[in-house]
């Protein structure tokens, strides 16, 4: 009788999820600001990468936000799973060969990718959040391959913490130099160089390593209690 | 293009059902990666790779790692 209520209600409710998305044209621009974005972004924010335009200059407060949730998420996990003091009394099982000169091999090249992506994030496709998860994988790979070695927390909480500092403080200046926050102060310079769109590569610069260190920071948290 | 499309959302299916129904939760875990990395094939194709790097890098490597850690911790078999 449940599962019968539960396949009408499903029904019912696929139905009208159905009808109302019949309504809306699939592939055309219905609100003005998408086209605004594409057309004006560029010489707006200097960013060559629209999507990046969109998240740090137009959104750059919502980025913050988010920012700031990834945050309390990995001070939680870290409150709930970090023991008091006692030092790792588990024999720690070595990888296997492969793996130990894979991961010493490899994790340099991962850390120089998760870099490039971050630091062109107003380039080519990616940016802070991408080259940041990209540099926790290249970590969980040293903490599989070496399992000896550990990142020192201290050098992790610091990055975490210089990342968020340098995201508000940016834009804290934009406030007093351009009038409202994260404003674009800075000379935006010509599009598709590097040196361009102001704000926009440090700002993704700094989110870059503050999502890298809290994922690497998360990860460590989990394996140290497994 | 379109059937490029549709046969990888035919696997994306797939793969989520066989996430859904096995018991061993390493089996399960890993066809969840395989939906994660074929929706970021797709994401590509669809040109949004900001969220194909981002699916990739997340979906199919770091969430992997966070439930095999879990599953280690806990029963690796659904009763």
């Amino acid at each position: 009788m449940r599962r019968i209520v539960g396949i009408l209600l499903l029904i019912i409710v696929a139905v009208g999820i159905g009808r109302s998305l019949v309504k809306i044209p699939f592939g055309t621009s219905r609100t003005k600001v998408g086209t605004h974005y594409i057309n004006e972004g560029i010489k707006e924010t200097g960013s060559a990468n629209i999507v990046t335009s969109v998240v740090v200059s137009y959104r750059g407060f919502d980025t913050l936000g988010e920012v700031t949730v990834l945050f309390i998420a990995a001070i939680g996990l870290g409150a709930v799973l970090t023991r008091s003091g006692g030092k790792e009394t588990r024999k720690i099982e070595s990888a296997s060969l492969v793996l130990y000169t894979g991961c010493r091999l490899l994790f340099p090249l991962i850390l120089i990718f998760g870099t490039y992506i971050f630091i062109h994030g107003h380039l080519t496709p990616g940016g802070g959040f991408q080259g940041g998860a990209i540099i926790a994988s290249g970590f969980l790979l040293i903490y599989l391959g070496c399992r000896e070695r550990r990142i020192s927390k201290i050098a992790s909480k610091l990055a975490e913490s210089l990342g968020g500092l340098v995201f508000v403080v940016i834009g804290l200046l934009g406030l007093l130099f351009g009038g409202h926050f994260l404003s674009n102060f800075l000379p935006k310079g010509t599009a598709n160089t590097f040196f361009s769109a102001g704000i926009v590569p440090i700002i993704y610069i700094a989110i870059g390593f503050k999502v890298g260190s809290e994922l690497a920071g998360i990860i460590d948290n989990l394996i140290e209690e497994s | 293009m379109i059937f490029v499309a549709s046969f990888l959302v035919v696997l994306m299916l797939v793969g989520a059902v066989a996430a859904s129904i096995f018991r061993d939760l390493i089996s399960a875990v890993i066809a969840a990666a395989f939906v994660s990395l074929v929706a970021a094939i797709l994401f590509y194709l669809l040109q949004a790779p900001d969220v194909a790097m981002a699916e990739a890098a997340i979906g199919a490597a770091l969430t992997v790692a966070i439930f095999i850690i879990a599953i280690r911790r806990t029963k690796r078999y659904e009763e």
